[in-house]
């Protein structure tokens, strides 16, 4: 039988994962799809939740998480073209000049 | 039956996510990704959440990906560009951190927080309606304003991507 602390447990492996690729790695596309891969452990856990408690409120939720994830995508791969015209790299330790 | 199923699909998310953040090639990290994004479809199918799947692969693995794919190629990056400059004494401590913070979710999750208000839609309500449709309905009805105002936000982000990535203006 397959609770919901099953789907809730394999979601935070998932978030987790995604957090230990944004602190270890320093290329900029794969920082951002670690990012994406959270935002998809928090749907998971939006549609386990909706399913075991009969609600359709987790499922619409995702629409609206996907959205703002595909927005996110075009303005930051945008963002990361940008930096490569400008620097010629995405190693995001040689884009640190806003560090002091 | 569906419990194997269950233990099978989550164990090839894992081990694809796992894949991507270690993966040195981009390209092959996007792949990964794909892969753990169609394996999620599955898990919302078992969840009975449908539409959510086909939305889950026609626009992340279908549209986010193959835009993240065509950045990769267009900036054509030198692969081993990045191990001359990685912070060393930054992996272990990241991933102790991960499992610190795996381990506060998890407290959370035992704990009683989760616990919420039933709502009227069963699995059989739902299915005599249709899933789709039921989606369709709300989203049209009882969430039309944020409906709208997501429709907004993709247009403004329509606008700041063609304008970041335009040379000249």
């Amino acid at each position: 039988m397959i609770t919901i602390t099953h789907y809730l447990v394999l979601s935070a492996i998932l978030f987790t994962v995604g957090v230990i690729g944004v602190l270890i790695r320093r290329n900029a596309i794969i920082i951002f799809m670690c990012i994406e891969l959270m935002l998809n452990a928090v749907n998971l856990s939006f549609v386990a939740c909706a399913h075991y408690l009969n609600s359709m409120q987790g499922q619409l939720f995702v629409f609206f998480t996907m959205t703002v994830a595909a927005a996110e995508a075009a303005v930051g791969l945008a963002i990361i073209v940008a930096v490569f015209r400008n620097k010629e790299t995405i190693n995001i330790d040689d884009i640190n000049i806003m560090k002091w | 039956m569906l419990a194997y199923l269950f233990y099978i699909v989550a164990a090839i998310t894992v081990t694809t996510a796992v894949y991507l953040i270690f993966e040195k090639n981009p390209v092959f990290g996007a792949l990964y990704l794909i892969q753990t994004m169609v394996s999620l479809a599955v898990l919302y199918i078992l969840l009975e959440a449908q539409f959510v799947a086909a939305v889950q692969i026609i626009v992340y693995a279908g549209a986010i990906m193959v835009l993240f794919l065509f950045v990769i190629m267009l900036l054509n990056l030198d692969i081993g560009e990045e191990t001359k400059n990685a912070l060393p004494y930054q992996r272990i401590p990241a991933i102790l951190m991960g499992i610190a913070l795996f381990t506060i979710i998890c407290i959370v999750i035992r704990s009683k927080l989760l616990q919420g208000k039933q709502d009227q839609y069963t699995t059989a309500f739902v299915q005599g309606v249709g899933n789709t449709k039921l989606i369709g309905n709300l989203l049209f009805t009882e969430y039309l304003l944020p409906f709208e105002i997501t429709s907004i936000l993709l247009f403004v982000a329509a606008i700041g991507a063609i304008m970041l990535a335009k040379r000249k203006l």
